[in-house]
């Protein structure tokens, strides 16, 4: 046992994490039970897939309906604002904590949790994409009959796509980030291989950082392409 | 004195960051109370340490982030081929979740701030980056024309004319950075780097702890963005005379 522990773990390598990845391994602490594999890892990436969509679309719930009128009245700038500025500035390791200790573990309370850093870089930055729509072509569209609905839905949303885009993937980042240390929390995330060196091996938590790192690219580049599908062809030539 | 079995189970709580004084955390931890302002009044001076690792994560980071991005822009504004992949590069060390980015390290460089300093920075380097290429963009052309013929070198245009200008954006990405960074800065003791997140983690089911470091954290980031937001104000006096 003490030879045991004051052997020092071995250095992680890419060529292990890799591995990991792919193939069970054994652990020293779970008694046989071996751990890693693509089945566990697709498993945690799908779950922390999962927790960062559900808190991303009580985000966006919360803040669309929100910053929308807000930005078709063009009233609350300074709200908006503020809220963005204050949003920057919460610890995530302490919201987690303080959430867990103070309400409670589990599913629903780490959504909200994370929610709470998913709203403000999306309400400020619809607000502002809104309220950045050229009056005139407001006016325009006022003109030609249109409601105040089909303004916001035809003219001002698709004017505001880019803006609108860049608080729902500024969001997003801050969400699958702090997915990572929802075991904290009492929720399975790929935290677990990152968080869990003593049963996962150094192995396992370079595979679940490698993992994790994927995972933000490849909701970046989603978002990206979903941004792309969705600005107006008028736009897009703009910008050209 | 406190019964020794106690102490050791409060000492398993709290970790090393309890290690003293352990047996007084007990009865706060207790009584289920969101915040004990005894317990507060006879333990903020642990803070100190964390604190002030926490403010040098932070400037050391920014500073080092500040440096890099600065320059890549000036070299992107003069090559502007350099823009989309230097956008592209550290668009992607920003996407990449700073905890990851601690763990994708440890092989390399190990435990310890220099890993936790080298993630943090790489994530400020979009914003500041971003900020800086865009307000040199905005300088407008006839000032630098009026500049190139009054005589001024291509670097004193650049030092003296269009850096100046672009200060409201740089200093904004500044800002953003900088109240990012001090956030982020609390996961950085998951790399070994210390900072407020110690004693988060050390007692991460003890509210009245996670509520003085959370507060500090909140509070350093608002001194930080207030403190960037009076530079701002003295350092582009013309801004002033704007909007008087």
């Amino acid at each position: 046992m003490i030879g045991a522990l004051l052997t020092s773990p071995p250095l992680a390598s890419i060529g292990g994490a890799l591995e990991f990845i792919f193939t069970p391994q054994d652990s020293s602490v779970t008694g046989g039970k071996q751990v890693g594999g693509f089945d566990q890892v697709v498993e945690l990436t799908l779950s922390q897939l999962e927790l960062t969509l559900l808190a991303l679309g009580l985000s966006l719930l919360v803040a669309l309906p929100i910053s929308l009128y807000l930005g078709h009245r063009g009233t609350g700038e300074l709200f908006a604002v503020v809220l963005g500025n204050v949003g920057r500035a919460i610890p995530e390791l302490a919201l987690i904590a303080f959430m867990a200790a103070a309400i409670g573990v589990g599913v629903l309370n780490l959504t909200i949790a994370l929610a709470v850093l998913g709203i403000p870089p999306i309400l400020a930055n619809t607000f502002v994409g809104i309220h950045q729509v050229d009056r005139a072509t407001v006016d325009a569209a006022r003109g030609m009959g249109m409601t105040e609905f089909e303004i916001l839905r035809k003219v001002e949303i698709p004017l505001a796509i880019p803006t609108l885009f860049a608080g729902l993937r500024g969001a997003t980042i801050a969400i699958v980030a702090t997915a990572t240390i929802a075991p904290l929390a009492g929720v399975e995330s790929l935290g677990d291989f990152i968080l869990g060196e003593n049963v996962y091996g150094s192995n396992g938590v370079l595979a679940g950082a490698i993992v994790v790192a994927l995972l933000a690219l490849a909701l970046e580049f989603a978002f990206a392409a979903l941004q792309r599908l969705l600005t107006s062809p008028g736009l897009k030539l703009r910008s050209a | 004195m406190a019964d020794p079995s106690l102490v050791a189970a409060v000492g398993e709580v709290g970790g090393d960051f309890f290690k003293e004084r352990t047996s007084e955390t007990l009865p706060c931890q207790a009584t289920d109370a969101l915040f004990c302002w005894d317990w507060a009044k006879d333990n903020l001076d642990r803070y100190g340490t964390p604190t002030v690792q926490h403010v040098e994560l932070v400037v050391i980071s920014v500073v080092l982030g500040f440096a890099i991005a600065f320059g890549l822009a000036l070299l992107a504004h003069r090559r502007r081929w350099l823009q989309p992949p230097l956008l592209a590069a550290t668009g992607a060390l920003y996407t990449i979740p700073s905890i990851a980015f601690f763990f994708l390290l440890l092989p390399i460089t190990g435990r310890g701030r220099d890993t936790a300093i080298i993630a943090l920075s790489a994530y400020t380097l979009q914003i500041i980056y971003r900020n800086t290429v865009i307000g040199l963009a905005n300088v407008p052309r006839s000032v630098k024309e009026a500049a190139r013929g009054m005589g001024l070198t291509e670097r004193q245009v650049l030092w003296k004319v269009e850096v100046p200008l672009a200060r409201p954006e740089i200093f904004a990405g500044l800002q953003i950075a900088t109240v990012s960074t001090v956030a982020i800065a609390t996961l950085a003791v998951f790399a070994g780097g210390g900072g407020l997140g110690a004693p988060i983690k050390a007692g991460i089911d003890f509210k009245t702890n996670i509520i003085i470091a959370g507060g500090i954290a909140i509070l350093m980031a608002i001194a930080f963005g207030l403190a960037l937001l009076a530079a701002q104000r003295l350092w582009t006096p013309w801004k002033r005379a704007e909007t008087a």
